[in-house]
C-alpha cells in the first residue's frame, strides 16, 4: 500500500516507477545483448584466453553501460522535474528538504542496484556465483556513487550537458587517476620544480576523488576473488564518497531559494 | 514508449528523397572503403605501459586482451615495435598469458631466424617474471630453438631455466625435465605431440580457442613432414 509508506519511500518508489515506464528495462536488455554479442564476436578471433576475453569484454562493457544509464536517467529525470516546476510543487508539501532529497536519492540508488543485479547475471556464464555476487554488489555501490554524483550535479548546475559532462568527468578521472599519478611520478619525469609541482597537484586532486580503481574489478572474475579486507576497503571508500556527495547535495539544496 | 506519428505520406517527397539518397551514398562509400588495408599496413609505435593503462580507464584485463586481438590484425608487424607492444600489454595485465602465447606460438614460428630469436628472447626474459605460470611458453621456445633454429645450446639453456625456476607443484615433471626431452632423438612432430598431450593432461590447456589453434598447428606440422615423402 503506497499510502502507508513513509514519504521518503514514496519518493523512491516514484523514481523507480518513472524508470520502468521510461523504457529502462528494454535498455538493460539491449545492453546485455550488445555486450554478449560483441564478446562472442571478438572471441572468435582470439587465439587463446577466449573465455577470459569474453568475460572481460562483457564485464567492462556492462560496467560502463550501468554507469552511463544511471547518470543519464538521473540527470534527465531531475532536470525535467526542475524545469516542469515539479520540484517546487513537492516543496510545497509538508516534507523537509532532507527527506525530499534523500528519498529521491534512495530511489536512484535502488534503481542502480537493480541494474547491477541484471548486469551481473550474464557473468554467471564465465565465473563462479560467489565471485559474480561480489562483482555485482561492488557495481551496485559504484552506481550508488554515480547516482549521488549525478543528482548533485543536476541539482547544482541545472542544465543537462554541464551536469552529465561533470558526472562523466568525475567518474572517468577517478577511474584513471592512478595511471595519471604513475605517469606524473614516473622515472622519466624531470626533477624540475614545475614537474614536482605538477606531481603534487595530481596527488592533491587524487585526494578529492573516489577510489574507483579498486571497485568492480574484472580481475576478480578472471583470476581470483578479492581479499575480504581489500574488498571491504573498496566498498567502504565508495560508500563514504556517496555520503560526501549526498551531504554536498543537501547543503546546496537547503541553501537554494525556490 | 509509443508515439503518435503521422503517415509516411505526410513527409515531403524531397525529404524522403534526401534520406534515401544520403543512405545509399553512405552504403556506397562504405563498400568502396577497404577496411583491412590500413589496419594491416604498419604497426604504430607502442604506447608505454602507463599510457596504455590510462587509456584502459581502469579495465586493464579487457584492454590487454583487446590490444592482443588488435595486434593480430597486422600481417607483417615490424618485430622491434611488436616486442614493445607485447611488453606494454604484458605490463598492463601481467597475469594474462596471451602476449607470451602469441610470442612463442605465433611470432616466433617464422622462417626468419633473427625474428624468431627476438621472440624467444622475449619469452625467456618474461618467463623469469612468473615461472610457475609462464613455463609452457619457454618449454615451447626450447623446442623451437632445437628444431627450427637448430640451436641446441640455446634450447638447453631454456630447458635448464625451466628446471631451475619452474618448481611449482602445478608444473608437470616432464617440463622440469625438459633438458632430457631436448636431448632425446625425436623429431619436431613427436615432441610437439608429447608436449600438447602433457599440457592437456596437466590441465594447463583448457581454452577452446587455444585447443583449436594447437590442433591446426599439429596438422600443419604433419602436412609439412608428409610433403617430402610424396
Amino acid at each position: 500500500m503506497p499510502a502507508a509508506l513513509p514519504p521518503s519511500l514514496v519518493l523512491a518508489r516514484s523514481v523507480l516507477l518513472e524508470a520502468r515506464r521510461g523504457g529502462l528495462p528494454w535498455l538493460l536488455v539491449a545492453s546485455v545483448v550488445l555486450a554478449v554479442s560483441l564478446a562472442a564476436f571478438v572471441s572468435q578471433v582470439a587465439l587463446t584466453e577466449s573465455l577470459a576475453l569474453q568475460a572481460a569484454v562483457v564485464a567492462a562493457l556492462l560496467r560502463a553501460c550501468a554507469v552511463f544509464i544511471v547518470a543519464a536517467q538521473i540527470t534527465s529525470s531531475t532536470l525535467r522535474e526542475l524545469q516542469d516546476k515539479g520540484l517546487e510543487l513537492m516543496l510545497s508539501l509538508p516534507l523537509s528538504r532532507t527527506t525530499q532529497y534523500l528519498g529521491r536519492l534512495a530511489g536512484f540508488i535502488a534503481c542502480g542496484a537493480l541494474i547491477a543485479l541484471v548486469f551481473a547475471l550474464p557473468l554467471l556464464l564465465w565465473a563462479a556465483p560467489a565471485v559474480v555476487a561480489l562483482w555485482g554488489a561492488s557495481l551496485a555501490c559504484e552506481t550508488a556513487l554515480v547516482a549521488a554524483a549525478a543528482l548533485f550535479f543536476a541539482m547544482t548546475l541545472g542544465q543537462f550537458v554541464p551536469a552529465i559532462a561533470s558526472t562523466a568527468g568525475l567518474y572517468l578521472l577517478a577511474r584513471s587517476i592512478g595511471a595519471i599519478q604513475a605517469i606524473a611520478g614516473g622515472p622519466l619525469a624531470e626533477p624540475s620544480l614545475a614537474s614536482r609541482a605538477a606531481q603534487h597537484a595530481v596527488d592533491a586532486v587524487a585526494l578529492l576523488l573516489p577510489p574507483l580503481e579498486n571497485l568492480t574489478r574484472t580481475a576478480w572474475l578472471l583470476y581470483e576473488a578479492p581479499g575480504a579486507g581489500a574488498y571491504a576497503l573498496a566498498i567502504g571508500g565508495a560508500l563514504l564518497y556517496t555520503v560526501v556527495l549526498a551531504a554536498a547535495g543537501l547543503f546546496d539544496f537547503h541553501r537554494r531559494n525556490l | 514508449m509509443s508515439r503518435d506519428v503521422r503517415p509516411v505520406g505526410a513527409v515531403p517527397a524531397c525529404v524522403l528523397a534526401l534520406l534515401g539518397l544520403s543512405l545509399a551514398a553512405q552504403i556506397v562509400l562504405q563498400i568502396t572503403r577497404d577496411a583491412g588495408t590500413e589496419a594491416a599496413a604498419q604497426l604504430p609505435p607502442a604506447p608505454g605501459p602507463d599510457a596504455l593503462r590510462l587509456a584502459s580507464f581502469g579495465e586493464p584485463e579487457a584492454a590487454a586482451r583487446l590490444a592482443m586481438v588488435h595486434l593480430q590484425a597486422y600481417r607483417d608487424p615490424g618485430y622491434p615495435r611488436l616486442v614493445d607492444w607485447l611488453e606494454s600489454i604484458l605490463a598492463l595485465d601481467p597475469r594474462s598469458q596471451y602476449p607470451l602465447f602469441s610470442a612463442a606460438r605465433v611470432y616466433a614460428e617464422t622462417a626468419d631466424a633473427a625474428r624468431s630469436r627476438t621472440m624467444l628472447d622475449f619469452v625467456h626474459r618474461h618467463f623469469l617474471g612468473d615461472p610457475q605460470h609462464r613455463w609452457p611458453w619457454l618449454a615451447h621456445a626450447a623446442l623451437l630453438a632445437k628444431h627450427r633454429l637448430k640451436d641446441l645450446p640455446l634450447a638447453r639453456r631454456y630447458a635448464q631455466a625451466l628446471e631451475r625456476h619452474a618448481t611449482g607443484a602445478d608444473v608437470p615433471p616432464w617440463a622440469r625435465q625438459m633438458e632430457i626431452f631436448i636431448l632425446e632423438d625425436m623429431n619436431e612432430l613427436e615432441a610437439a605431440r608429447i608436449m600438447i598431450a602433457g599440457l592437456l593432461e596437466s590441465g594447463t590447456l583448457t581454452d577452446p580457442a587455444e585447443m583449436r589453434f594447437l590442433k591446426q598447428k599439429l596438422e600443419e606440422l604433419e602436412a609439412r613432414r608428409a610433403a617430402p615423402r610424396r
